[in-house]
């Protein structure tokens, strides 16, 4: 199925390093998608994520903003299209810890909102936001469960790793 | 028709209503075809224009140390569908003055219609002038476009020109910049346009940076669509100490659209430096697939990544 077609059933995703989009306003970037395009709106979705609304609405989403800048007016571009499904590639890369927590808050708001959110990540914090964990190395699928299970391999650094595929499960254990 | 009714009907195509066009602080000069069809000035500003048989010829300066406060707003226009319009001008912005310009330039109608420029342009020492052309083009193509502008910007003197061709086809553009650049000047010049169909666009922007300090930065960004062709000849030269330079080309070709960029950097002074990049590709593919994943048709997302490339750069209305 094409990609603009997933997305119409509610089906989207945010890149790891999002796009740059070179004299393209934060305000209609964020509406593109969106289902309500008003500049209230938009403004409501930026505050949301932490950011001045009325200072980065007419902003371009190029080079002049952040790399963690971009990545919250990314998600307030996903946020705007009110989805079903979410696929994030690690939410947290390039963010600092106090825009990390608005980045949560709204990873809460669509968990309350009934939404499937997969995070990709590297990370234990971000791995504490979700309900279910599958562990994937070198392309394989090698752990699936709780949290706090997968959540071991973090604890005890399974990286590097000298078992690819293969943990050594009593490392592993707390 | 009468020159009041020439006016109303250029401004109705340029979008501005002719009930309330500009108030008395804004300056304005109009011009349809070879003839000036509405003049109002401001202190500081002075006009001497003629009627020829084919256009225009003007002097327009602003007197020394002027300050005008508002755009000058200059509308060139052919409203019929062929004609000729052949503007010599000779710009003098005075020493310490600061003035900037909207033109708008439009042929709504144009089948075969000739907007020729030949342009003489001086800022003087400590002034700061600003150029913005808007063209307002129909849908057949049918303009050819030629503006030749000869430009000198002493020593501490700003020039920023913006030209704008977003709406309608932009049928054939030969456009060709010279600028000397003397000490401490700052001269910043930007192209936008968008073309398509069998529309053909050459860009020539040359600046001498001759002075100590003296800056300079060539911005153009095309987007193609179609057939349309275009070649864009961005060049900087630094004879200056510590000049600056910068040439940003970049061009979005969709279909069977073909576009070469020839950035050329010559720097003859070791303490100068002058840089270059230059783009040229399809849409990008992120760009694309991130607007997809919200429900952009592929169509749409390429308009919005277009719309971007070609927004304003600097702060006109």
């Amino acid at each position: 199925m094409p990609v603009d077609e997933r997305a119409k059933r509610g089906i989207t995703l945010a890149w790891q390093e999002p796009a740059r989009f070179e004299g393209l306003s934060v305000h209609k970037f964020v509406a593109a998608g969106a289902k309500d395009k008003s500049r209230t709106r938009v403004v409501a979705l930026l505050e949301m994520l932490g950011l001045e609304g009325a200072r980065y609405i007419g902003r371009s989403v190029d080079k002049t903003l952040s790399g963690g800048e971009r990545k919250r007016i990314e998600l307030a571009s996903i946020l705007a299209m009110e989805p079903r499904l979410v696929l994030m590639d690690e939410p947290d890369s390039g963010i600092d810890v106090e825009a990390l927590q608005h980045i949560f808050e709204a990873l809460r708001g669509l968990k309350q909102k009934g939404v499937t959110v997969i995070l990709i990540t590297h990370s234990l914090a971000v791995l504490e936001q979700a309900d279910h964990a599958f562990l994937i190395c070198n392309g394989s699928l090698l752990d699936k469960g709780s949290v706090e299970k997968i959540g071991m391999y973090f604890t005890n650094k399974c990286i590097p790793c000298s078992h690819r595929n293969k943990p050594n499960l009593e490392e592993s254990k707390i | 028709m009468s020159g009041k009714d020439i006016v109303a009907e250029l401004m109705q195509s340029i979008g501005v209503d002719p009930a309330h066009p500009f108030g008395d602080d804004v300056a304005r000069i109009e011009v349809h075809e070879n003839r000036i069809v509405g003049v109002h000035l401001v202190p500081g500003l002075q006009v001497d224009a003629n009627e020829t048989d084919t256009g225009i010829d003007a002097a327009i300066t602003v007197a020394d140390g002027a300050r005008i406060e508002r755009p000058v707003h200059i509308c060139f226009g052919v409203l019929p569908e062929n004609g000729i319009q052949h503007i010599n001008l000779n710009m003098r912005i005075r020493q310490d003055s600061r003035a900037s310009f909207l033109a708008h330039c439009t042929f709504p109608n144009a089948k075969d219609v000739q907007h020729l420029m030949n342009a003489v342009i001086e800022v003087g020492p400590g002034a700061h002038y600003a150029y913005f052309e808007r063209h307002v083009h129909g849908k057949y193509g049918g303009v050819n476009v030629v503006p030749v502008a000869k430009v000198v910007v002493h020593e501490g003197a700003e020039f920023t020109t913006e030209f704008e061709l977003i709406k309608g086809r932009a049928g054939r553009i030969d456009f060709s910049y010279d600028t000397e650049c003397r000490a401490r000047s700052v001269v910043e010049m930007t192209a936008r346009i968008n073309g398509r169909e069998t529309d053909s666009i050459v860009l020539r922007e040359k600046a001498t940076l001759i002075g100590e300090d003296a800056r300079a930065a060539l911005v153009t960004h095309i987007a193609l669509r179609d057939q349309a062709r275009a070649e864009i000849y961005n060049e900087i030269t630094a004879t200056g100490d510590r000049a600056r330079g910068h040439v940003d080309c970049k061009e979005i070709v969709i279909g069977e659209a073909v576009a070469k960029a020839v950035p050329s950097v010559e720097v003859r002074n070791p303490t100068a430096h002058v840089t270059h990049e230059a783009a040229i590709g399809s849409v990008d593919s992120k760009q694309l697939q991130t607007l997809l994943s919200r429900g952009l048709n592929e169509d749409e997302a390429t308009d919005l990544i277009v719309e971007g490339l070609l927004s304003k750069k600097t702060r006109w209305s």
